[in-house]
């Protein structure tokens, strides 16, 4: 009795599991099929989970971070007070001292930009336009490789060169050149080092996809290479220098190692944040601080993206 | 006509000394770290009076080092495989589809790594804190680094899609494949490359990220980055730091050799 109970028992499983086998074997083909009927549902499918991850996770990050901003913190304890109010940005606004690393930050962002544009141009134009095949291959290994090694040991490398008896004077010395020491200069060096290769690329891309013909064009036409250069390649290849210039302008605005490393007795901006959260454990005051160079970067993204450059990125 | 011939000579001669030049500077502080992994001196003097192998045995021998290395690798693995799962959703999404909010969504993906990585960390770390009460450890590096990550896959993924078109695709469903089958025979195959030229990238961009893991690190994990900034400036660990960077210096041609070979050069460069 019991044994013939457990048989047909054992068989409903073994039924039920066979048919839900079935299923699972057809599921596939009937979620192929619904999808193959809703594009909409697959894209949603597709776009979910990424958006999920960045329009809700990190946006939400972001708007947690400015609403802070808008709090303050209690002297005493130093915790958040979650009262609304503009103190931080007053604080920021009136003062001399952080508007002067404001400045000083953005000057450091723009003239590494424009050193990684002066030397990166020729570089790219001879990657594309000037070298073999052969010799533009072994060239985009040589301007990629040092992306690859440590930011940390290149930015440390330059704290060496650049010291009193270091190579730079020492070499230098020839040249009648002297070493900046560690500065505000050390840090634009230093920070154009680190990010060229992000400057080198984009350009050298859009070189590459410039045609040769058109090169061609301009010189039967009877233009010098000077004349060249202004009315065909440059406008041909700005919204490159664009896009490379997103990079080398945000990664600079955001750093405070470098300048930990070689800049003395410096601030930027990164480092007034960071302070803030770690050993002065203001939040609010470090979001706001944060702020300046969110607002900085969309307003610098808003125009980037008139010239379409961010198809380039 | 060889293109070159598109520029006076003399043009030709500046372009070429100006790219050997930057050429020299690009690689003369890494010849110096290679060089000081082997000078005995510890405060690296220039230039270097006698060799010495000391630092490479130090360095075998760091533990904390050999940690490192790992967390280092274990974050990098875990962002780049959440990367590559997003990023190749959201590329598809973006080139397959017309939709309302789709360059908002573009930019969207660019916005972790156009941002300063300073915004990024404090933002990340503010919102773990407080809003997901979550501690700082592991997780919340990998976390942080796939957000920034997800755009390599992202614009390697697009480039390849956009390429490829769609007539292969609609010849797979003409003949009766599924949508998977039709992924897994043929727009996965194809894409294959894209994928591990994107994928190297976030491996990389993970790898040497220290800006923002100092803000979602929390106090017990060290990246290797982390790792090596903390040993900087301590004069009896700089040489052993010295040593691991000429390790990942010539690491690094491995994952360079192995995208040019399969992606073709422009096409891994457009990652960042």
């Amino acid at each position: 009795m019991n044994q013939t109970n457990n048989a047909s028992e054992g068989t409903l499983v073994a039924r039920l599991l066979a048919a839900l086998r079935r299923f699972a074997a057809a599921l596939p083909n009937r979620a192929s099929a619904v999808l193959h009927r809703r594009p909409r549902l697959r894209l949603s499918l597709l776009i979910g989970p990424p958006m999920l991850w960045l329009g809700v996770a990190y946006l939400g990050a972001l708007g947690a971070l400015f609403i802070t901003s808008l709090w303050g913190q209690d002297p005493f304890t130093g915790t958040v007070v979650r009262e609304w109010n503009l103190d931080n940005f007053r604080l920021l606004w009136e003062s001399e001292v952080y508007r002067k690393i404001t400045f000083r930050t953005v000057g450091i962002a723009a003239g590494v930009t424009v050193i990684d544009i002066l030397i990166a141009f020729p570089v790219a134009l001879y990657m594309a336009k000037v070298a073999s095949p052969r010799m533009r291959n072994i060239l985009v290994i040589a301007v990629l490789t040092p992306l690859w090694a440590s930011y940390l040991v290149k930015a440390y490398a330059w704290r060496i060169m650049l010291s009193e008896d270091g190579v730079v004077s020492d070499l230098g010395g020839l040249l009648g050149i002297d070493t900046p020491g560690y500065g505000l200069a050390a840090v634009v060096i230093t920070l154009a080092y680190l990010w060229l290769p992000f400057m080198i690329l984009p350009i050298y891309a859009g070189l590459e996809r410039l045609p040769d013909s058109m090169l061609e064009a301009s010189m039967d036409l009877g233009a010098k290479t000077g004349h060249t250069m202004r009315r065909v390649v440059l406008p041909s290849v700005f919204p490159a220098v664009i896009a490379g210039s997103i990079f080398t302008f945000s990664l600079s605005l955001g750093d405070y190692i470098t300048v930990r490393i070689v800049g003395g007795a410096n601030q930027m901006l990164g480092n007034v944040v960071y302070d803030n959260v770690g050993a002065a454990n203001n939040l609010p005051f470090a979001a706001a601080v944060a702020t300046i160079p969110v607002v900085i970067m969309l307003v610098y993204l808003a125009a980037a993206r008139r010239t379409g450059a961010l198809e380039n990125v | 006509m060889t293109p070159s011939a598109t520029m006076s000579p003399g043009f030709r001669i500046v372009l070429r000394t100006i790219t050997c030049l930057a050429l020299v500077v690009i690689y003369a502080p890494l010849m110096l770290v290679v060089i000081n992994s082997f000078n005995a001196s510890q405060t690296f003097a220039w230039p270097p009076t006698d060799l010495t192998l000391d630092w490479w045995r130090k360095a075998v021998d760091s533990q904390g080092a050999r940690d490192a290395v790992q967390v280092s690798v274990e974050v990098a693995a875990l962002a780049t495989v959440v990367a590559l799962v997003l990023g190749t959703m959201a590329a598809m999404a973006l080139q397959r589809y017309r939709f309302f909010g789709r360059d908002a969504v573009s930019l969207l993906i660019i916005l972790p790594i156009a941002l300063p990585g300073i915004v990024t960390g404090i933002a990340l770390n503010n919102a773990f804190r407080t809003v997901f009460g979550l501690e700082l450890g592991f997780i919340t590096i990998v976390i942080a680094h796939a957000t920034f990550c997800i755009v390599t896959v992202f614009n390697n993924v697009l480039a390849r899609l956009r390429r490829m078109g769609i007539s292969l695709e609609e010849a797979s469903a003409d003949l009766g494949a599924s949508t998977f089958t039709t992924f897994r025979l043929v727009t996965f195959p194809m894409m294959r490359s894209a994928l591990l030229a994107g994928g190297l990238l976030a491996f990389a961009l993970s790898f040497d990220e220290i800006i923002v893991t100092t803000f979602t690190a929390g106090a017990r994990e060290q990246t290797l980055p982390i790792w090596i900034f903390n040993n900087l400036f301590r004069p009896n660990q700089a040489p052993v730091v010295n040593v691991v960077a000429v390790v990942l210096i010539l690491l690094s041609i491995i994952p360079i050799w192995v995208s040019q070979k399969l992606a073709g050069a422009s096409e891994g460069l457009a990652g960042r």
